[in-house]
């Protein structure tokens, strides 16, 4: 069975602007081959993820207030069913960081990655999250949140527009279609990867630890841990 | 108006034409059990989307709309999310009662739901002591909250099912009260008795100023005993993140949200069921013509459309009102709705004995 | 001043006086402080400490307390300093002006001043692991040093305090924050209703707060070290994202003080915008606390009403400023750009649009009997509390407190309108509330007579005034407040005057009211139940980066 490229009911294929990437991905699987029963749920799967996308709310600083914009009557991130922001970690599908994570909130940021439940996804909303931003000299501010965590989506912008935010999370939707559920191709294993990435280029070795630690951890079936 | 009890008896007795009464009986067990398990789901996705969407209009705002058509396939989509969300079990928790948290509040939420008159002939469960048996169940959630704050190990899950069990345990005595207001007022607790006596006028007209008040008093504290706002407390978002199911993944977490929506139709559905007249039509007693026409409409229609209306009117009261304070809660409860109900109690008896009612 | 400069003379014959700037510069010496401190409060009613801005000015280790006698709303400033680096230790004043307990830990945080007496000596912004003191001219910047860390802080219950015996011996003890039999719950860093990254840690008795310990910092990005590697105008970026539903108020304090020291003089004209998009700045503000209180109370739907209303602002705010938030609209001299043509009428139609939509926000929350029982009474604040905490800003006008510096020490425009200083009496939750629902009204009042300015001035027109293109500060500094959403918000601004090619400035200091807000959580708080250190946070209506920085 084939796998398609991923279609957002809200946005033409065409008016996305990276879609080599999510292309690629497709290419990917594509490569890997489906069964047409796998396929099939997957794809039901898929649909279910992509939809039900529950936010858990974590917001430092003026993203958040922008996100609050998103959920309000103009915008209504409700439209798309992204509305149920659990405010406990268990319970929601991404994060969303927005603002600016310093070294004192890092520990905290992974703290809390680790508690949701998979498949979680990131995204890096807002330049702090992204890069630093305008905070990227400063003496404790973590530049850019994928030095901890690993991200899905960026969105820059200071704050992004509630615009952006939609066109972000879409973008978050066409990643999550263009991956499968049931084995195979998994993003879990692009999480280990990063993790060990992060491991060999980690001098300190506490944290080398920390990354393998986790890298093991993505890398064990979900229903098994 | 058209005995479903007719359907029935034919299904029995077709079944009893070809097997022993053992084996018909243990069919119709599984079929009225299948029916249970399938109504329970489709009410709850029906109500979330219901919710959602009267909350959006609210609150000026569209709801889901996006996925399917007018947003209809939003809630599905949910389903399938949460049922392969991974479920996590936490280190130095009391696993087993951790495990059996949510299945207490689903099993009592179906409980009482088999006990709803959906319509004419149409019950799961109508024993002679039918509400009774409801308030009885009902308590069983409780005990699945405080179990699922306990077995959790955190401080703000522990907080949020003590508050919860202060909270159902007080509000249940105002429940009763309003409940046996009307039982008095019906002389039966049966279910289908109660149905039947309110053939000539709902309660709530016939009545009249004692049935109010208990509709009142119904109404708030259901709305208490159900967890809804304004006395969301054991999961005040803002205070304690999300209370006593802060810790709960997945499809157990699920199950809480689930019940949360069933407990809301459940209680919508015992309301209609005391005062509005259950499955029963408005009838008004000399109008034999607009009484034949209201016949036609089918039972069921009739049952769900008081529930829903009444699902309405909690909902209207959820997003329209603050949280009030656990002290302040309690004070309502035990000052002012108990006194007011036991006495409200009195005047019904009262009224009944004195033929006072219409 | 000079009756203040003989009465403090009197006082305290070692001050030395320097009356060079704008405000009178009392130079005391450290063992004369304490007692100097007890007698301009008790004597000359100097009862509001505005600010305390620690500087390092590489011979000596110091700190500026900037007072306001709140009867004459005369300002003096006084400089205590020391010189030893190693070891620098000054005397506190916690005990005389009670704000001073969260500022000298801020000073300790950032220049490793110890204050003698001070109850609580802990870091409080940065980890308590951190080495080293980021503000001071000689801090190693090297990331080894303090590099990433994944791990929780440890010993995050261990303080000390230097406590000074009768024949002056100083001797450190070690204390705990909390005994072992008390029931802590942890709220925050990130939790629904901190309105941020703000982090509490409450004993609790049952529902009943204890005692609550704020710990701070988790967005402290350094903001006051950032900018001294910046020039002035490049500067100006960061002051929104402090408060950012303050952000042109801050932005606009910022300006002034650099006007201050340029001798600018601004165009009438550009003045006018800045004080209107103050005023719609301010209006969003409110907005958005009257929603997160509705919200923080359980009450969804106020929420998204006063969000639907904040849209209005946020579509003039596009239109001129060409973004939603972090506007970077005042510059040094005026404003960057002229506003939108429409503008004026834009902003006439949002005022009649919020005046509108205030009674309904009251029909659906203020009058609601829940509210009132979760509000009133809840929480309160004594006028002398206020003071002594220096809580300024609509938490301060609830206590019956005229602090609002447009009306205290009007700058730009607020002279030439005409409104009303909102004032309630009995500071609890509900009075907090109240003030900010009133002061809506007063800011659509303000915004209506800038809009007939405008008109006479025309909607299109002068805007900046001309300013060199590189900005140089001679030797001094200068101090400014205006009244942001939450406060006085005040800039102390350094300069050394040295001649390099881009200016910096040599210390800057951002006096955030929010700072002061979340001292008072601890003493409001107390007694009540947890639900009301919700309702009391959402109240006081803090934003964190603010105290942060």
């Amino acid at each position: 069975m084939e796998i398609k490229s991923p279609k957002i009911k809200s946005i033409k294929h065409e008016e996305f602007k990276d879609n080599e990437y999510i292309d690629s991905l497709v290419a990917e699987l594509n490569a890997a081959g489906a069964n047409i029963v796998v396929g099939k749920l997957d794809q039901l799967m898929q649909w279910g993820h992509a939809n039900s996308l529950w936010p858990f709310c974590f917001g430092t600083s003026c993203c958040a207030i922008e996100f609050m914009c998103l959920g309000a009557a103009r915008y209504d991130m409700a439209r798309f069913g992204f509305e149920v922001a659990r405010n406990s970690p268990r319970q929601s599908d991404y994060i969303m960081c927005q603002g600016t994570i310093t070294y004192r909130m890092a520990p905290a940021l992974v703290r809390l990655y680790e508690q949701m439940a998979e498949p979680k996804y990131v995204i890096a909303c807002g330049g702090c999250t992204v890069s630093g931003g305008p905070f990227k000299k400063s003496y404790c501010v973590v530049k850019g949140v994928d030095e901890i965590i690993p991200v899905d989506v960026y969105m820059p912008g200071c704050p992004p527009r509630p615009e952006a935010m939609f066109y972000g999370l879409m973008q978050l939707q066409r990643k999550i279609k263009a991956s499968k559920f049931f084995g195979g191709h998994n993003r879990k294993e692009a999480r280990a990867k990063f993790f060990e990435a992060k491991a060999a280029a980690e001098k300190d070795s506490a944290l080398r630890a920390e990354h393998m630690r986790l890298a093991e951890e993505s890398k064990a079936p979900v229903l098994e841990r | 108006m058209f005995d479903f009890g007719i359907v029935t008896k034919w299904i029995n007795d077709l079944l009893l034409g070809v097997m022993p009464q053992w084996l018909a009986t243990t069919i119709e067990c599984a079929i009225v059990g299948v029916a249970l398990l399938l109504m329970y789901s489709v009410i709850a996705i029906i109500y979330i989307f219901y919710e959602r969407k009267v909350c959006g209009w609210i609150q000026c705002r569209l709801g889901p709309m996006r996925v399917g058509p007018w947003g209809l396939l939003q809630v599905f989509a949910d389903v399938f999310k949460i049922l392969t969300k991974e479920l996590i079990t936490l280190w130095d928790t009391d696993r087993l009662l951790f495990m059996l948290a949510p299945y207490f509040v689903v099993v009592a939420s179906m409980l009482m739901f088999a006990c709803l008159p959906w319509g004419n002939g149409l019950q799961m469960i109508d024993m002679n002591i039918g509400v009774f048996f409801i308030a009885a169940v009902s308590s069983i959630g409780v005990l699945g909250i405080l179990l699922a704050g306990w077995s959790s190990n955190s401080k703000y899950t522990l907080i949020g099912a003590m508050r919860s069990g202060a909270q159902m345990v007080s509000y249940e005595i105002s429940t009763g009260i309003a409940m046996m207001t009307v039982i008095c007022l019906a002389g039966t607790m049966s279910i289908s008795g109660i149905v039947e006596a309110q053939k000539d006028g709902w309660f709530i007209f016939t009545g009249h100023i004692p049935a109010i008040i208990a509709f009142v008093i119904y109404i708030i504290a259901a709305n208490a005993e159900n967890n809804r706002g304004p006395f969301d407390l054991p999961e005040a978002e803002h205070e304690l993140t999300a209370g006593y199911h802060t810790e709960y993944s997945g499809i157990h977490f699920g199950f809480f949200y689930l019940a949360e929506y069933l407990n809301l139709f459940i209680v919508s559905g015992i309301a209609a069921l005391l005062f509005l007249g259950g499955w029963m039509p408005l009838h008004i007693s000399g109008l034999d013509a607009f009484n034949n026409v209201m016949d036609y409409i089918p039972s069921p229609v009739w049952f769900l459309g008081k529930a829903f209306f009444m699902s309405f009117v909690f909902m209207w009261i959820r997003w329209s009102f603050p949280r009030v304070r656990i002290d302040q809660m309690l004070k309502l409860e035990w000052k002012y709705l108990m006194p007011l109900g036991l006495f409200n109690l009195v005047l019904m008896a009262l009224c009944v004995s004195f033929g006072l009612h219409f | 001043m000079a009756n203040i400069q003989e009465k403090i003379s009197a006082l305290c014959p070692s001050a030395t006086f320097d009356e060079s700037g704008e405000l009178l510069l009392v130079n005391v010496p450290d063992e004369n402080w304490h007692a100097l401190a007890k007698a301009l409060k008790e004597e000359l009613h100097f009862d509001l400490l505005n600010a305390v801005a620690g500087v390092d000015w590489k011979e000596s280790l110091g700190c500026m307390y900037y007072l306001t006698n709140t009867e004459t709303q005369e300002m003096i400033h006084v400089k205590v300093a020391t010189t030893d680096r190693e070891t620098p230790r000054l005397h506190t004043v916690s005990d005389v002006w009670a704000v001073a307990n969260y500022q000298e830990r801020e000073v300790y945080d950032f220049f490793g001043i110890e204050f003698i007496n001070h109850p609580d000596m802990r870091r409080f912004f940065l980890r308590n692991d951190w080495v080293g003191y980021p503000l001071r001219k000689d801090y190693d910047a090297n990331p080894e040093l303090n590099p990433l860390r994944l791990e929780a802080e440890e010993n995050e219950d261990d303080t000390y305090a230097l406590v000074e015996d009768e024949k002056g011996e100083i001797k450190r003890v070690d204390k705990k924050v909390f005994g072992p039999d008390e029931y802590v719950i942890n709220v925050g860093p990130q939790h629904p209703s901190t309105h941020g990254v703000m982090r509490y840690r409450a004993a609790i008795d049952g529902e009943v707060v204890k005692k609550v310990d704020v710990v701070s910092g988790y967005i402290h990005r350094g903001i006051e070290k950032l900018c001294e590697d910046l020039t002035y105008p490049s500067m100006l970026l960061y002051t929104e994202r402090m408060d950012y539903m303050g952000a042109h108020m801050n932005r606009h304090a910022t300006c002034l003080c650099i006007e201050k020291a340029l001798g600018i003089e601004v165009p009438h004209r550009a003045e006018v915008i800045r004080m209107m998009m103050d005023e719609l700045m301010r209006l969003s503000s409110h907005l958005l606390s009257y929603g997160c209180l509705t919200m923080d109370q359980g009450a969804t739907t106020a929420f998204f009403y006063g969000f639907r209303e904040r849209e209005l602002i946020y579509d003039i705010f596009d239109k001129t400023c060409g973004a939603r938030m972090s506007m970077s609209y005042d510059t040094i001299g005026g404003v960057v750009r002229d506003v939108d043509p429409e503008f004026v009428n834009d902003v006439r139609k949002a005022c009649d649009a919020i005046e509108k939509a205030i009674p309904e926000y009251h029909k659906l929350f203020s009058g609601n009997v829940i509210a009132l029982g979760r509000m009133k009474d809840v929480g309160t604040l004594s006028l002398e509390d206020a003071k002594n905490y220096a809580i300024t800003g609509p938490s301060g006008r609830a206590s019956g407190f005229h602090c609002d510096v447009r009306k205290t020490q009007p700058y730009s425009l607020y002279n030439e309108v005409e409104f009303d200083e909102v004032v309630y009496e009995n500071g609890d939750s509900f009075d907090r509330y109240m003030v900010r629902m009133k002061e809506m009204e007063q800011s659509i009042k303000i915004l209506r007579q800038c809009c007939d300015m405008m008109d006479k001035e025309g909607h299109q027109g002068e805007f900046c005034a001309k300013v060199p293109k590189i900005i140089k500060l001679p030797a001094g500094h200068w101090y400014q407040q205006v009244e942001a959403s939450r406060g006085a918000f005040g800039v102390y601004l350094e300069s050394d005057g040295e001649g390099k090619p881009f200016q910096h400035p040599y210390r800057i200091h951002f006096q955030s009211p929010c700072f002061n807000l979340v001292g008072v959580v601890d003493l409001t708080c107390k007694d009540n139940l947890i639900a009301d250190l919700i309702t009391i946070t959402a109240s006081l209506d803090y934003v964190i980066p603010d105290i942060d920085r």
